[in-house]
Parts: structure tokens; C-alpha cells; sequence
């Protein structure tokens, strides 16, 4: 029996690393859809902290732990940096922004000689692995489920709805939107961090706009009325490839198909159910 | 408490142009603790903006408001809430994916404190979001919504949403809640049953009400005193009783009557 999954695990292992990673990534662009705002610097947020972890690791010898708070910090001051000015205003400024942000970073990946440039940073030592993955992923969803039920949550919910009226209700908007912006930037830090430990390469081609696109297709398939809707709809986006493996040539158009389908039929997302905001 | 000279919020000078538009000019209102305050006018007269820059919606070109003696100028609307102002909005904006109780204890967010405590469910987290609930039923069964406490607040009929407003705004804990249009889609039952409400929400609970209403017989019946707007300025000031009687609100209502009448409106019967 043990040895059955023991198999299964090698066989499958990146696959399981990455449902993983992906589930964190969506949890990270719910939280900021979840205060009405959107965000399509999650790949850049990623990127800078896998290469963040990574260099220290790499570099420097640093502990795991280390490099993952690391890889969580300095995302989150980008975030900081790039949300100072957009966040006062309301509308699509942020999603403008961190698009503008996925292109720096990606540009800076692309040319910083020390980190690799064009062929990126290998060699990067094994750690964390998938217990790492989902005890984050398990932290951050009862993480979310507890703050969506308490004034918070009830917040944010109502920043989405109506952000004119939730700041008539009393709710700090600038505040809520910022924290959101910066834990979203830690949390896609932190996935990248594990992601990078966990497949010893990273790239710059790896963090780029089809990647943030991807992360957002997680929230939008899954839904954002609980936090388990989008780690939902990223383990079917991860897995779908590879169940549709059989189809061969077909397979990326069915796969298409699929998510066209989904988003039109279910736009809630596929787990439209709501958790409740009360504590 | 304020004294009977020093009203509890004062609007003075207050302006906003959009481009060329002058849609506030100079208006000047006090409204007195414990009273209800009417703020009427034609259409357009700029009685909504007035009340965006009393929230904070909306930034004053001039002029400056005050609560309580505080000044409230470039508060933004959650500062202003947390000084004791709330307000419905004319077109209904209840959170219509959450539930009627939800919406209710949402009004409640500057009056809880719930940190970090939320992570562990500590037992003051569990005694504030309990009280809140309590809070929030009784609100609802105040303005006679206990009953859907649990449902959707967007699939409430049209009168029960403007009721939940005024729930919301009262979980604010405010001194002064503005209301706008709040008999707005209502019919002549509802309107009676919002008529008792409101003077409810004075007489016993001695909260102070700004009202925007074109329902001019409950205006009438329930103001103790009004401000007539035309045109974004201030054309009258006084008890119910003195400003029908004021021949510039007989002139802007009948103009704006044969406007209307053109148009094919029915208006308010104002100025009989």
C-alpha cells in the first residue's frame, strides 16, 4: 500500500508540486479580487520572490526558512511601492500597474548577469518539498476562511460590491485595498520560493504576462465566493492538461474548449457557494 | 451635546462646480439636535451632491461642514462614520450578495475591533461578533426586517431595501444619519409605515435625521424644519408652515410644475 503511493508520488511529483504552488498563487490574486481590485502582477510577485529565495539559497547558504521569509518580504515592499500611488484611485489603475510591473521584472530577470540572465539560475538545492507546499496551502485557506468570517471579511465583500457604500459603512478603503495588494505580494512570493525549491531551475520566461493571466484564470474558474473556490479551479487548470494527455493532438483545444465553456456557463466560478460572513 | 445656539452639523458655504456647472452655490444648513431636517427642492437642485460632500463622497469646490462643532472638511467617509454620520443613498445600495444580517453588522465595521484575535477565535472575538449579532437582529426587527434576517439582501423587495438601508446606517451607531429619497418607489402604505419609522428613530431614540424627500406630505407632516434648494442655491429656510407660504419656493416649485408638466411628470404637490 505504502509502496503504491510511494510510487505514485515519484511518478507524479511535479504534478502534485504544482497543484500545490498554482492553489497558493490563486489564494493569492483572491485576496486582492476579493476587495473588488485587480491584479496581474502575481507572476512578477512570484518571479521576484523565486529568485529572491532561490539567490539566497543559492548564493549565499542561507536556511530555508530564511530565504522564504525573505521571498516573501521583498515582494511585498514592491507591492508597497507599486500600490502607493494606484491605490487612491479606484478603478483598473492597479491592473494597469502591475502589468507595467510584470514587464520590469521580467526585463530585469532577462539582463541581471549575477541571477543567471537568459539562462536563468540552476542548480538551486532541493528543500521544502510538498509537505512545505501544503502545510502553506493548509494555513492560508483556514487563514481565509477565518478572516472572511469576522468584520474583515464582511468588509471586503462589501468593497466589492460597492466600494462607495463600504466606505460610507465605515470601512478604511485605501487601508484594505493596501494590505491586500501587499499579503497577496507575499503570498505569490512565497509560492514562488517553494516552487523554485521544489523544480531546482527558474527561468525569466517563467514569471511573464501568460503567467499572470494563468494565475488569474485560477480565481475565475474556480470562483471567489470561499477561498477553497479558487485553489479549486487552480487544481483543475493544473490537472486538465494531463487528464486530456490521451487526446494528443486535441488536447489544448478541448482544453480551451473546456474553460470557455465553464466561464460561460458557470460565471460565479464552478463553486459558487458562499461562505458566510459572520463569525 | 450641543446647545440649542450651535447646531449639530453645520453647512456653510458650501459649493461644488463640475467643469462650468455650478451645482452647489453657497448653501449654508443647520440642522439642531433631535429634530428632523428637510432638504427639498426641484430636481437638479443639487440637494444629492449636497448630501456627497456632507458624507465625504464627494470634495467641496468651497464652503465647510462641521459636526458637532468638529470640522469634518477632507475626512474621508470612513473618518466621518466613525464621528457619528451615516446615510442611505437614493439609488438602493444595499451589498445585495450578502445576507440582510451581514449588511446590517458590515454597518457596524468602525465600531468593532476584532485584530488579530480573529486567527484563534479568542473570546473576545467570539463575545464582539456575538454582540454585534444581537445588535444587528435587533435593528432588524426595529425596521421590521427581523423575519429575513438570513436572506439574500438583493432578492428583498424594493420597499424592504430601503428599509435594510436605514438598519445599516443606524448599525453605524450615528448622531446624524442623512437620508435620500427615503420613500423613493414606495407606495402610499410603506410611505406610512417609513413616516412612523422615522419619527420613531427621534422621539425615542433621539437621533437626528437630514432628509431629502420629494414625498412632500411626509415631508410636510414629519420636518420640523427645511431648506428649499433651486438651481444649487439656498432660496428659503424655515418650519414646514413657512416655507409653503414663501413665494420664491411657490415660484420654483410651480416653474419647475410647468417644466415637468411638459415633460409629462407628475410632481409634488408643494406648493398648494
Amino acid at each position: 500500500m505504502w509502496e503504491a503511493l510511494d510510487d505514485f508520488y515519484w511518478t507524479y511529483q511535479s504534478l502534485i508540486h504544482a497543484i500545490g504552488v498554482n492553489g497558493i498563487l490563486a489564494l493569492s490574486v483572491y485576496v486582492v479580487l476579493a476587495v473588488g481590485q485587480l491584479s496581474l502582477g502575481q507572476a512578477a510577485f512570484m518571479g521576484v520572490g523565486a529568485y529572491t529565495g532561490a539567490l539566497l539559497t543559492v548564493k549565499f547558504g542561507t536556511p530555508f526558512a530564511v530565504s522564504m521569509a525573505a521571498a516573501a518580504t521583498v515582494p511585498a515592499l514592491l507591492a508597497l511601492v507599486v500600490g502607493g500611488p494606484t491605490l487612491r484611485l479606484t478603478g483598473v489603475y492597479l491592473a494597469i500597474a502591475t502589468i507595467g510591473l510584470g514587464e520590469i521584472t521580467h526585463i530585469v530577470f532577462l539582463n541581471w548577469d549575477y541571477a543567471g540572465g537568459a539562462l536563468g539560475l540552476s542548480g538551486i538545492p532541493e528543500r521544502g518539498g510538498v509537505w512545505a507546499i501544503y502545510g502553506t496551502l493548509a494555513v492560508l485557506l483556514v487563514g481565509f476562511t477565518l478572516v472572511a468570517r469576522s468584520r474583515v471579511g464582511r468588509a471586503m465583500e462589501a468593497m466589492r460590491e460597492d466600494e462607495a457604500a463600504a466606505g460610507v459603512m465605515g470601512v478604511n478603503l485605501p487601508r484594505y485595498r493596501m494590505t491586500a495588494l501587499v499579503v497577496s505580494a507575499a503570498m505569490a512570493g512565497i509560492a514562488g520560493c517553494l516552487s523554485a525549491h521544489v523544480s531546482s531551475f527558474i527561468g525569466p520566461g517563467e514569471y511573464g504576462f501568460e503567467s499572470a493571466v494563468r494565475i488569474l484564470s485560477y480565481a475565475l474558474l474556480g470562483g471567489i465566493g470561499s477561498p477553497v473556490a479558487p485553489v479549486l479551479g487552480a487544481a483543475i487548470l493544473t490537472l486538465l492538461p494531463e487528464v486530456l494527455r490521451p487526446l494528443a493532438d486535441f488536447r489544448l483545444m478541448v482544453n480551451g474548449l473546456i474553460i470557455v465553456l465553464a466561464v460561460l456557463f458557470m460565471p460565479r466560478g464552478i463553486l459558487p457557494w458562499r461562505i458566510a460572513r459572520t463569525g | 451635546m450641543s446647545s440649542p445656539a450651535s447646531p449639530l452639523l453645520a453647512v456653510e458655504g458650501l459649493t461644488r462646480r463640475f467643469q462650468g456647472l455650478v451645482a452647489v452655490d453657497g448653501v449654508d444648513v443647520a440642522v439642531r439636535e433631535g429634530t428632523v431636517h428637510g432638504l427639498i427642492g426641484p430636481n437638479g437642485a443639487g440637494k444629492t451632491t449636497c448630501f456627497n460632500m456632507i458624507s465625504g463622497v464627494l470634495a467641496p469646490s468651497e464652503g465647510r461642514v462641521s459636526l458637532d462643532g468638529r470640522p469634518l472638511d477632507g475626512l474621508p467617509p470612513y473618518r466621518r462614520t466613525a464621528l457619528g454620520l451615516a446615510r442611505t443613498f437614493q439609488n438602493i445600495r444595499v451589498f445585495s450578495e450578502m445576507t440582510v444580517l451581514e449588511n446590517v453588522m458590515t454597518g457596524m465595521h468602525a465600531r468593532l475591533s476584532a485584530g488579530l484575535g480573529i486567527f484563534w477565535r479568542s473570546p473576545g472575538f467570539r463575545a464582539e461578533e456575538h454582540a454585534a449579532k444581537a445588535r444587528a437582529r435587533d435593528l432588524l426587527d426595529f425596521v421590521g426586517l427581523l423575519a429575513a434576517a438570513n436572506h439574500r439582501a438583493g432578492d428583498l423587495p424594493y420597499g424592504d431595501q430601503r428599509r435594510l438601508e436605514i438598519a445599516r446606517a443606524l448599525a453605524c451607531e450615528p448622531r446624524l444619519v442623512l437620508l435620500d429619497e427615503p420613500a423613493a418607489g414606495m407606495n402610499p402604505a410603506e410611505t406610512h409605515a417609513l413616516l412612523g419609522l422615522l419619527r420613531r428613530l427621534r422621539d425615542e431614540r433621539g437621533l437626528t435625521l437630514l432628509l431629502v424627500e420629494h414625498d412632500m406630505p411626509l415631508v410636510m407632516s414629519l420636518c420640523d424644519r427645511l431648506t428649499v434648494l433651486n438651481f444649487g442655491k439656498r432660496i428659503a429656510d424655515g418650519t414646514p408652515a413657512e416655507v409653503r407660504r414663501d413665494p420664491a419656493v411657490i415660484a420654483a416649485y410651480l416653474g419647475a410644475q410647468q417644466a415637468e408638466a411638459q415633460a409629462g411628470a407628475v410632481p409634488a404637490e408643494a406648493a398648494r
